[in-house]
């Protein structure tokens, strides 16, 4: 469709005829006129939240749960340098956000006006891609642009940044074009995988005698679709599989094949398959420092594979065998096809060995904790939770922390989407507003930010977003009055002096819940826990949580910093002597 | 199998394995638009990538496309990612590595070129023998007064780095240089 409008008109008629349904934001001077046009209309729901980070990581969560891009509202100034934290976050975690931003009039740029800063300067590094819209004539063909750079390719966040002037201007509007990718002039990322290279990757899985699959956002990233055709190569090839972080729940935790999370923080049958393997198959992961632990001990026996969209993401790390560039669903259903067609097979004795193997290194149970019938345990909290929670549609977003390692490490996730967390840029602060937005995109579902004390201060603003516009999300507060993973480093690497990692004076969750017109719990003994958690799956409005646990449990098993994977610190090996001398003064130096 | 072999339309393939520092020249052909050439930048400072030289300007004046030349070192694996970071960028059209096109034709490097002003003060004997070297290296004098000359020279950065050097007991005061602009050879385009 083509006719005049103003720059404010075209803004909210793009959003539309990209089918978006809902916006985050906050109003400021420089972004009036479009919101003049947000109160004329019923098509685009607005969500006012309280600080525009808390926007920028609520469209995180709507993004990351439904699969669409999430889109922003801010002002200049202030209002931009408020939703660095939350691209960046973007950026490292490839999730698809579509930012606008105000700005002061064109004819005021560069005078230090009012509100005035250099967003697409300040955003340049942050953001997959950034526009500074100078003339009005311009601004459709952006605005379109904008959400096939956010979704296409690696998704990322972009930002447009809208002088104030422009808002107002009139121009003539221009629809999306039906193939975006065709008609863009330079930015057409490849989605279709070279076969000789899957070819290649069939022979050296079909000859494998220790193989593994490694899997990581990028299936997540890929649609619902890569994860089904995952679950099928898994199923025909009978390897084992695992993933990172940001990959949990495209293979379901409750799968035959499953091995658990790896990394850091990862299961020790999850890490010792990747150390001891032969060949590993990498699906959307990028080889990242929490998964490879020290780089020239990292699965020195293994030839790789890597699929991956992103040609950058190839061999940046990691020297790889078979590189694939492609997106992940589109390559796997090649690779599905090609292995059946083949009728390739994995070799059946050397795979009832490595399974064999891998059955002892479950057998070692890395997860296991001593129980406490006076104290919570963090880790039975989490498992509590996961099973009064079984069946249910339930979204989880976490902080960061020690909490958030347990969430993962317990939680089971069974699908994909249903996972919130900052993996990348490990940002304090961004569970609250996650689930805030995925509690957007699915009313009906139950929405449970699992969350640490000290993270969920850090946007704790947001309660009020959820009174006001009816969201019951659980923020579920592992509270043990510290920072528990920087408490935890401390005695890892600092001889356990806390410096500053004590919370003093806590507010009452309780109290505070009540105060922002939600719901307070708290719980402090292992019975009461059960009901509580029920209750609260009850409440039909915002809760905090406030589960009182174990102040000094440590998240394990762990790789220390500066270690291989099979250098693994267990929980039954990790007494005080074993922590304390756990990293070497090398590892020290490392984050 | 060995990677080397895959007969894929990727780079990858043909990385060598070494840990030794290169210099290469990359050529890039960008939409001259506000901000580009800062996301360049940005993206070498950001990631910690070596500038040796850098030019720009644009070549095709109706289709708002940039060419920039960009001078690197560092080891295959990090040229290899820069290409491909830069690659990735929205804005940038093509990446070539004129330095790898260049050993696959079995060349030993691209074209470059490189332009430098070089100002030299002096007198008697000192002046004489500056003319004297500039005629040697084809330099041009572009402006003199009894006191000065400015010396306009082309050439290779190694030919324009020594005649700098030559230069220095001999009055040099000033040099402006432009970096290197570089094409491959034969017939074909970026």
């Amino acid at each position: 469709m083509t006719r005049e409008m103003t720059g404010a008109e075209m803004v909210l008629q793009a959003l539309k005829d990209q089918g978006v349904q809902h916006v985050f934001g906050y109003p400021g001077g420089a972004v009036l006129p479009i919101y003049d046009e947000i109160i004329q209309q019923d098509d685009i729901q607005h969500i006012l939240v309280r600080h525009e980070q808390g926007a920028g990581h609520a469209a995180e969560g709507y993004a990351r749960s439904t699969g669409k891009p999430g889109v922003v509202l801010v002002t200049s100034g202030p209002g931009a340098t408020n939703m660095v934290t939350a691209l960046t976050d973007a950026m490292l975690d490839s999730i698809p956000l579509v930012c606008l931003t105000g700005q002061v009039p064109t004819h005021l740029i560069g005078t230090d006006a009012f509100q005035e800063c250099d967003t697409v300067g300040i955003t340049r590094n942050c953001t997959k891609h950034n526009w500074l819209v100078r003339n009005v004539n311009d601004l459709p063909r952006i605005l379109h642009e904008a959400f096939y750079v956010a979704t296409s390719g690696r998704p990322g966040p972009v930002v447009i940044d809208i002088p104030k002037d422009v808002q107002f201007a009139k121009g003539i509007y221009q629809g999306p074009t039906a193939t975006p990718a065709a008609a863009h002039k330079s930015y057409r990322p490849q989605v279709k995988g070279d076969i000789t290279a899957i070819r290649h990757a069939i022979e050296l899985m079909a000859n494998a005698k220790k193989p593994v699959f490694y899997t990581g956002g990028g299936v997540i990233n890929s649609g619902p679709q890569a994860s089904i055709l995952l679950r099928e190569l898994v199923q025909l090839t009978g390897f084992p599989i695992t993933s990172t972080l940001m990959g949990l729940g495209a293979y379901p935790a409750s799968g035959e094949n499953w091995l658990g999370m790896l990394g850091m923080h990862g299961t020790y049958e999850a890490n010792m398959a990747m150390h001891d393997c032969d060949v590993m198959i990498c699906i959307g992961a990028r080889f990242d420092d929490r998964i490879t632990g020290r780089i020239d001990a990292f699965a020195p026996n293994a030839r790789k594979i890597h699929i991956d969209i992103d040609p950058s993401s190839i061999n940046k790390i990691v020297k790889v065998d078979v590189p694939i560039i492609g997106d992940v669903g589109h390559v796997l259903e090649d690779l599905v096809r090609l292995w059946r067609t083949s009728g390739n097979k994995a070799d059946p004795s050397a795979m009832k060995a490595w399974w064999g193997q891998i059955n002892l290194w479950r057998a070692r149970n890395c997860l296991a904790y001593t129980p406490n019938s006076d104290v919570i345990m963090p880790q039975y909290a989490l498992q509590r939770l996961a099973a009064l929670t079984k069946g249910r549609d339930t979204y989880i977003s976490t902080e960061v922390g020690q909490h958030q390692m347990w969430a993962a490490q317990y939680l089971g996730f069974e699908s994909p989407n249903h996972w919130l967390t900052s993996g990348g840029l490990g940002t304090m602060g961004y569970g609250l507003p996650a689930i805030l937005g995925a509690q957007v995109a699915h009313p009906d579902a139950l929405c449970v930010c699992v969350a640490g004390d000290a993270s969920v201060l850090m946007n704790m603003q947001e309660m009020s977003t959820a009174v006001q516009f009816g969201l019951p999300i659980k923020i579920f507060i592992l509270n043990n009055q510290y920072m528990g993973m920087v408490r935890q480093w401390q005695q890892l690497l600092h001889g356990n002096r806390l410096s500053h990692s004590y919370m003093e004076s806590l507010p009452d969750f309780v109290k505070l819940a009540e105060a922002y017109g939600g719901v307070g719990f708290r719980v402090d003994k292992p019975g009461e826990l059960d009901d509580a958690i029920l209750e609260m799956i009850a409440v039909n409005r915002p809760v905090l949580f406030d589960c009182r646990v174990a102040n000094l449990a440590n998240c394990f098993p762990m790789i220390p910093s500066g270690k291989a994977h099979n250098e693994m610190l267990l929980p039954d090996e990790a007494n005080d002597e074993a922590v304390a001398n756990a990293i070497s003064a090398e590892g020290k130096a490392l984050v | 199998m060995n990677a080397q072999n895959v007969n894929a339309p990727s780079a990858y393939f043909m990385a060598e394995v070494s840990d030794k520092t290169e210099t290469h020249t990359l050529s890039l052909l960008v939409d001259n638009e506000p901000g580009v050439l800062a996301r360049v930048i940005g993206l070498f400072s950001g990631r910690g990538y070596n500038i040796d030289s850098l030019t720009v300007s644009e070549t095709e004046h109706e289709a708002h496309l940039s060419r920039i030349t960009i001078v690197t070192t560092g080891t295959p694996m990090v040229i290899e990612q820069i290409r491909h970071q830069l690659d990735r960028l929205v804005p940038v059209h093509r990446v070539t590595d004129l330095t790898v096109q260049a050993r696959l034709n079995s060349i030993d490097a691209p074209l470059e070129r490189e332009l430098a002003l070089v100002k030299v003060a002096g007198h008697g004997e000192k002046r004489l023998e500056a003319l004297r070297l500039a005629d040697a290296f084809r330099a041009t004098v572009i402006d003199a007064t009894t006191e000065h000359f400015v010396f306009e020279i082309t050439g290779r950065t190694s030919k324009i780095e020594q005649f700098i050097q030559i230069m220095k007991p001999l009055g040099l005061v000033e040099v402006s240089r432009t970096g290197v602009a570089a094409v491959q050879r034969g017939p074909e385009s970026l």
